[in-house]
């Protein structure tokens, strides 16, 4: 939350395009990094998890 | 040497114009995507000359976190480096420096990058190749930015262990230990450094001077230098040959190292002639290019040789 003593400024449409695209790729850099954990899991557990004993 | 006092590290003065935060190349840029893509193409040579097997996906995974690893160190670097950066003409547009990104923002982005690359490796390959790239981002952000690189002559040279260890990073994530292979292509990269450095330095000495960095050409002379950048190419050549000798370079590696290892003295005698004018620059240029070209041809001969049956073996 932003500090009430410290005076904030408006941002510009040209900062506020760039904290747009900056958002848009910490969004597709944290889906990568569930995307890549979930891949490392399935290759880690390997094909004998499908053929284990119920 | 000129006084550094206040004028070094981020307590440096902060640029003009205060950033509000970059566009998302700014902060690709604080990677060093060149330096990257170098590392895992050595990592990649590490790797295929390993004995032992990964899955693809796990050696694909591991690449990447050694090469954002890398990347992380490049950051730190940059924001330890502002200042100079700042001074010098092919650093001051980058990001910080620039004030496109905050010295602030680029710490976090390193640190995150870090400890992410660290864990992501551990989780994948396997703790000894984790320990090594935490060793090498360390390495380079600590022992090399923050101490070796203001501090002494011989910055590059030792700074240049963090430059090398890619290979051995790749072959602990194959065999899950580190073997000859591997170390001997860390001592090749690890003596190709200063020749490489000094030859960019030569030219570059009067920005290094004003930067207050003791490249080797400010502190021992130009002179100096260039011997020792012929003393380097003289151990350098005959050590590209030694995968051929261990048998794991065989015919087109060692065609490639002896050719390779001739042109390296070649333009290092070169540089040693041509001491004034147009004929230094175009001397030391030349040195530094094909030092490069050196290096890229001696790994793609590993990597053509391992990965698509070119192995024809002489020892």
């Amino acid at each position: 939350m932003a500090d009430p003593e410290i005076p904030q400024r408006q941002l510009t449409p040209a900062e506020e395009a760039r904290r747009r695209k900056r958002s848009i790729a910490i969004a597709l850099a944290l889906g990568a990094w569930v995307l890549l954990f979930f891949v490392l899991t399935i290759v880690k557990l390997g094909p004998q998890i499908l053929s284990r004993p119920l | 040497m000129t006084s550094l006092t206040n004028t070094i590290g981020p307590d440096a003065p902060a640029p003009a114009f205060t950033a509000v935060g970059g566009d998302v190349p700014d902060y690709f840029a604080l990677l060093k995507p060149r330096v990257m893509v170098l590392v895992i193409f050595t990592a990649l040579v590490g790797m295929v000359v390993s004995q032992g097997h990964v899955a693809p996906a796990i050696g694909v995974i591991s690449l990447l976190a050694i090469a954002v690893g890398a990347g992380a160190s490049g950051c730190l670097n940059m924001w330890w480096d502002a200042d100079i950066d700042a001074v010098m003409t092919r650093t001051a547009q980058r990001p910080i420096p620039a004030g496109r990104i905050s010295s602030e923002e680029a710490l976090g982005f390193g640190l995150f990058l870090s400890v992410a690359s660290v864990l992501v490796l551990g989780l994948a390959a396997n703790w000894l190749a984790a320990g090594l790239l935490a060793f090498t981002i360390v390495f380079y952000a600590v022992i090399y930015s923050m101490w070796l690189k203001r501090a002494t002559a011989q910055n590059i040279v030792i700074g240049g262990a963090a430059g090398a260890l890619p290979p051995v990073i790749g072959q602990a994530v194959v065999s899950g230990s580190v073997g000859i292979e591997s170390l001997v292509l860390f001592a090749i990269i690890f003596i190709w450094t200063p020749p490489h450095f000094w030859a960019l330095a030569l030219i570059k000495a009067e920005e290094y001077a004003r930067a207050g960095i003791p490249m080797m050409p400010n502190v021992a002379g130009p002179a100096s230098t260039r011997r020792q950048i012929v003393w380097y190419s003289i151990f350098l050549a005959p050590l590209g040959l030694a995968p051929v000798a261990l048998g794991f370079g065989g015919l087109l590696y060692a065609v490639i190292g002896v050719v390779g290892g001739v042109g390296m003295l070649a333009f290092s005698v070169r540089v040693l002639k041509n001491r004034e004018g147009e004929a230094e620059k175009r001397a030391a240029m030349g040195m530094f290019g094909f030092s490069i070209l050196y290096l890229f041809a001696l790994f793609s001969a590993l990597l053509a040789e391992q990965s698509f049956g070119l192995f024809r073996p002489l020892v």
